[in-house]
């Protein structure tokens, strides 16, 4: 059986952040990815990041997936298992993973689980038709393999997400028919919501749907309004003539690894639902196993790249390597601060407070 | 609005129709509605409908998600070919 010091589980944002800082330690390290390619959700965002400098703002997500790559790649220290699942962790410490087609085995003496998350469903009538998208899932096809999901599409949900990747089809030549969102509020950036406004996009809040139309696809979809206590308002429905329904509506922390070592978790709606109780150096309520990203917390790259750092690091030190890996560490902890701090950051915050660590 | 044809697992075809048919027959742990609609048990693994699942039965139960009884995350968490696990002694 392998055996490597470090075991980091995903090879998105925080997961290449946890390897380098853990590496740069001077620990051996290594990197699982499912994908074929390290980058995670990084691949697919076309668009410039936000933030501060020090996480690569102003850079587009798929050239800081390169960077972040190439920094792996040159670390010696770093084996990297890309097309490589992880399909359990026992509770002797024994990881079982597929690479390829083969069935393997590894033990590590820290995990750093990064596996990011999943999207969220939403329940209306026909929801099972082809032409419903999880806006993820149209990413991926339009910004990594190239293919338009239709030729008019009904996005659901005015958080980031459906705001970029309405703007994303419309560069590809879709036409967005309307952006809908239950919430009274535009959840997003307002840039973002300008953007696609000035583009002639209606942006309806207080809507939601309440069917697909069609037989074999999506041939339509029926709206309507929503009152203050979030009910339908009868008489306000409205049929739209669109092929592609897409949902952004949220995601779920992907937590089923986590459950397998037994950690604590707590059921937290505003950091994506089950989350799991860590400590300031991200190490969750069972020793050695360490939590960086979505799965931690359903919130943006940005952070995930620094919590990626701090999980590093901390899993770096408690193996005994590195000097000032405290004082690195708090310079980092003050950028998370910083990244979730003002209005933006109120949710993750709050929901922060409330898992009590 | 037409619960048969709104889907709460797409893996194992399981409906709210389906869901609301099981809760007023009295059935409402999470754990026994998963055995008897094999909802969470399709190849997806439960991603998309567990969080659904459980936030209709609170709903139903007039309860917190909290306190829904989650069905345990079992190994692996993929479907994985038997053949592959039989050949995998070779690393041991």
């Amino acid at each position: 059986m392998l055996h490597t010091e470090i075991a980091i589980i995903g090879g998105g944002p925080a997961g290449m952040c946890a390897a380098i800082a853990a590496a740069g330690q001077g620990a051996r390290v290594t990197l699982f990815d499912r994908g074929k390619k390290l980058g995670g959700q990084l691949v697919k965002q076309t668009h410039r990041f936000f933030g501060s400098e020090k996480e690569y703002a102003g850079i587009r997500g798929i050239d800081i997936a390169k960077i972040l790559c190439d920094e792996v790649e040159k670390n010696k220290l770093i084996d990297v298992k890309t097309d490589t699942t992880i399909l359990a962790i026992y509770n002797d410490g024994v990881i079982t993973y597929e690479e390829g087609k083969n069935y393997k085995r590894i033990t590590s003496e820290k995990t750093i689980i990064a596996t990011g998350a999943s999207e969220k469903m939403l329940l209306f009538e026909n929801n099972d038709l082809p032409g419903v998208y999880g806006a993820g899932a149209v990413q991926t096809l339009m910004n990594e393999h190239g293919i338009v999901p239709g030729n008019k599409v009904l996005m659901i949900g005015a958080g980031n997400i459906g705001l970029i990747v309405s703007y994303q089809l419309m560069q590809a030549g879709v036409k967005v028919e309307a952006i809908i969102d239950a919430s009274p509020n535009i959840g997003g950036y307002l840039v973002h919501a300008s953007k696609v406004k000035r583009l002639g996009v209606p942006i309806l809040t207080s809507h939601t749907i309440k069917r697909a139309l069609g037989k074999e696809s999506v041939e339509g979809a029926v709206i309507c309004e929503l009152d203050e206590k979030w009910q339908p308002v009868s008489g306000t429905e409205k049929e739209l003539d669109v092929d592609v329904i897409c949902l952004a509506v949220g995601l779920s922390p992907q937590s089923e690894l986590l459950r397998h070592t037994g950690c604590e978790v707590k059921y937290v709606p505003g950091l994506g639902g089950y989350v799991p109780m860590r400590d300031g150096n991200l190490q969750t309520t069972v020793n050695g196993i360490y939590v960086a990203g979505d799965t931690a917390e359903v919130e943006e790259a940005s952070s995930a790249m620094v919590e990626g750092t701090i999980a590093g690091l901390s899993a770096a030190e408690s193996l005994g390597y590195g000097k000032n890996i405290s004082e690195l560490k708090k310079s980092f902890i003050s950028d998370l601060d910083s990244l979730r701090s003002g209005a933006v950051g109120e949710k993750i915050r709050s929901g922060i407070q409330k898992l009590g660590c | 609005m037409d619960e048969k044809n709104i889907y709460l697992c797409r893996c194992e075809n399981f409906t709210l129709k389906e869901l609301h048919d099981l809760l007023d027959s009295g059935i409402t742990s999470m754990e026994e509605i998963k055995r008897l609609s094999r909802g969470t048990m399709g190849p997806c693994q439960g991603k998309t409908c567990r969080d659904l699942i459980a936030k209709e039965i609170a709903n139903y139960l007039n309860k917190d998600m909290s306190e829904i009884d989650m069905p345990t995350y079992r190994a692996p968490v993929k479907p994985v070919k038997l053949g592959e696990i039989a050949g995998g002694n070779k690393n041991a």
